[in-house]
């Protein structure tokens, strides 16, 4: 599951991870810059998600701080709205129950009944009895309305149809904004009449004001084709046409986010009036909320940013770190691999080379007795034409079998496990012993040899005799590559781990790359004269058998440099096959 | 080259180089020794039966190798010296050999009058083991002479 879905990401994402193989200043730039973005993502990706949320969240909270108020308001304002309309309706139920149409009609009933309910209710305009055929057969109120004919209203048909009916707010008759409360009485005696009151609006607007409106919210009532009922602080007067659209008629509470013709976002909340076809509605700007989540972004857009901005820097700086190290270590392995791959090499040809001597050694030996033979058979003989001549050339065979068995036996000697010749040495000591060989032929070609360091280089556990042979080979070396009058510097230091290093300089004619690089090669010589062509493979073998290393620097026409480097203490099985 | 007394060592050339040992054989005889070969492992085996004194043995033989045979001479006839000539000389070789009792070591090629004087040295050194042998045979330290017949002793000097 793991590995497939691990195979899909990279099957997908497999082109940005694509690395170079080889080992070069590019590799390590693509995969720095991989791994840097790699991590910058996986570090900023739960931190853009947290704050996308937390601002979902704050949002989320805004609005609700928005919306609470408004719903408030509104739940209040219905509550008084209702019972408001609802007292009037019963009491003009109560009074056209209460009355019959004759008592109504006579005297001056109904102006008391009105008298009396003025004094009780707010909000009353005028009262009037309407008869089966829509006309008013009885008036108190400020117009003249006596007989007005409302047969064509449509509030009058409407409390035929419900028996009780609250008006929308209409202009009518009188050419006012007011609102009807009506109630049909249907009398025993069969006589059907209608009892209304009107409303004065302003008592509505008083209403809807007195719940504490904010300066931004607006409070009004609409009716269900979306006009004002009464004065609304922004969307118009009362009669006007809501500029807003009209939310469904709902008789819970509702809270809805809208806009209005320009765009402004708007917080509404709204609900329909129980008996009647008015919807309450308050609104109020949702930008004006908005402001304190401005501030609070921009904090935290700076955090964010900030944060952004520390993930990209430490992941750089850490990646760099992290790259280079590998680099680093990548090219210490190349460069100790190269070193192996050039040891196992040298190593095989030793051990080639060993077994070439060792099967040359055999024929060598019967050309050897053969001769001997040859030479014993002819010395019992007397004399005879060539003898002397014979034996010349049987002794010359020997001879050269004698310099044949001279290289195998260095050859071997290469191979040779190391002896229990360990001994603490100072390699100053050695070094001196060294000179004074040389020290002869130097002062006769006016070559100068010094040596620098010695006195303060530790003591070490070497083999005396094969250090000797080393240092011989090398300043040997270093003496036929100088000029007369040339110089060979040889400096001591301390290494690593209690050993030393030595270095063997000269200002000689230096050697060419091709030369360097096979130089601990058997049989590989530019003294074509003389020299075997062993002495530094054998300085190679006894330098490595000792537990130490040998290197080599030169620069054509400027001079060579060894440099040895040999451990506290050889290695435990001192030797091996090398 | 002394003729005579010589030929009293009884040599045993072992190598299954013909040609080197045969003309080694010549040349030993015209100096006075009288010198058996034998070409492989149980050849030399079978020769060891017949009185010996000094086998010369080469270690890399097919079949049996020289190691092999020195191992079964010096548990059949201890008293007698082996000495090694080869061309596969090298250190480990000659400390295994030395280990395992072999009187010299030496290197082919080789001068000829190095091998006699290594096989004399040897003669010499196989009478004296003998004679102190008997001496302590007579005084009754039977487990003495064994010890000397079977070079323990010298065994232990080249070990140091």
């Amino acid at each position: 599951m793991l590995a497939s879905l691990k195979t899909k990401f990279f099957d997908a994402f497999g082109h940005a991870f694509e690395v170079p193989d080889e080992v070069s200043p590019e590799r390590y730039r693509s995969l720095r810059r991989i791994m840097t973005w790699l991590m910058v993502a996986v570090s900023v990706t739960p931190l853009l998600l947290l704050t996308g949320i937390n601002h979902a969240q704050y949002m989320r909270t805004l609005e609700r701080e928005m919306e609470n108020p408004l719903y408030a308001l509104v739940r209040k304002s219905q509550a008084s709205l209702e019972l408001f309309l609802g007292e009037r309706a019963s009491t003009v139920s109560l009074i056209a129950h209460a009355y019959n149409f004759d008592e109504l009609t006579s005297g001056t009933t109904l102006t008391r009944v009105f008298m009396a309910l003025k004094s009780e209710f707010k909000g009353f305009v005028d009262m009037g009895l309407v008869d089966d055929k829509g006309r008013q057969v009885a008036y108190v109120g400020p117009y003249e309305l006596l007989n007005a004919d409302y047969a064509k209203q449509p509030w009058l048909h409407e409390t035929q149809v419900k028996g009780r009916y609250i008006s929308d707010v209409f202009l009518g008759l009188r050419g006012i904004p007011h609102m009807v409360i009506a109630v049909q009485r249907m009398e025993e005696s069969g006589r059907t009449w209608t009892l209304r009151v009107t409303i004065d609006t302003a008592q509505l607007e008083e209403l809807v004001a007195s719940v504490g409106l904010m300066q931004d919210t607006d409070a009004f009532l609409c009716d269900a084709k979306g006009v004002l009922q009464t004065n609304s602080r922004f969307y118009g007067k009362t009669l006007e046409k809501l500029p807003l659209s009209l939310p469904p008629r709902s008789l819970e509470t509702t809270v809805r986010h809208i806009s209005d013709a320009e765009g402004t976002r708007l917080v509404a909340a709204y609900t329909t009036l129980a008996g009647t076809d008015l919807t309450l509605m308050a609104v109020k700007p949702a930008t004006d909320l908005l402001r304190p989540w401005t501030s609070l972004r921009s904090e935290l857009l700076i955090v964010l940013c900030g944060g952004i901005a520390i993930i990209v820097i430490v992941s750089h700086l850490l990646m760099k770190h992290l790259v280079g190290r590998l680099e680093a270590s990548d090219e210490r392995r190349v460069a100790a691999f190269a070193q192996m791959e050039h040891n196992q090499k040298l190593s095989s040809i030793g051990r080639l080379a060993a077994g070439v001597a060792h099967e040359v050694n055999n024929p060598l030996a019967v050309i050897n007795e053969k001769a001997g033979l040859a030479q014993d058979l002819l010395s019992m003989d007397g004399d005879f034409p060539h003898k002397q001549k014979l034996i010349g050339l049987l002794q010359s065979i020997e001879s050269t079998v004698e310099r044949a068995r001279s290289i195998t036996h260095r050859l071997l000697g290469f191979s040779r496990r190391m002896e229990a010749h360990q001994q603490e040495l100072s390699l100053g000591e050695i070094v001196e012993e060294t000179i004074g060989f040389m020290e002869r032929g130097a002062k006769n070609r006016g070559v100068s040899i010094t040596t620098e360091g010695f006195g303060e280089a530790p003591r070490i556990v070497s083999d005396r005799g094969q250090l000797q042979q080393v240092f011989l080979n090398l300043m040997g070396n270093a003496l036929d590559a100088v000029a007369d009058g040339g110089a060979i510097a040889v400096r001591c230091a301390a290494a690593d781990d209690g050993g030393v290093k030595v270095q063997v300089s000269d200002n000689g004619k230096g050697m060419s790359e091709e030369v360097r690089k096979h130089i601990f090669e058997p049989f590989y010589s530019t003294k074509k004269d003389k020299g075997t062509g062993l002495g530094m493979f054998i300085t190679y073998g006894i330098v490595r058998r000792l537990g130490g290393d040998i290197d080599v620097e030169s620069e054509e026409g400027r001079g060579t440099t060894f440099t040895i480097t040999l451990p506290h203490m050889p290695p435990q099985s001192a030797g091996g096959d090398a | 080259m002394t003729k005579g007394n010589n030929e009293d060592i009884k040599i045993l050339l072992v190598d299954d180089e013909k040609q080197f040992v045969d003309t080694l054989a010549e040349r030993l005889a015209m100096r006075g020794f009288s010198a058996r070969v034998a070409y492989d492992g149980p050849q030399a085996l079978k020769a060891v039966e017949e009185p010996t004194d000094v086998i010369v043995l080469d270690l890399r033989m097919p079949g049996m190798d020289g190691f092999e045979v020195l191992r079964n001479v010096k548990k059949s006839n201890p008293q007698v010296q082996v000495i090694i000539l080869t061309g596969h000389g090298g250190d480990a070789e000659e400390q295994t050999a030395y280990r395992m009792g072999a009187y010299n070591f030496l290197k082919k090629p080789m001068d000829i009058d190095e091998l006699l004087g290594s096989i004399r040295m040897a003669y010499r050194d196989k009478l004296e083991n003998a004679m102190v042998a008997v001496s302590l045979a007579e005084g009754g330290d039977f487990d003495a002479a064994r010890d000397v017949m079977a070079e323990k002793d010298i065994l232990a000097e080249h070990d140091k």
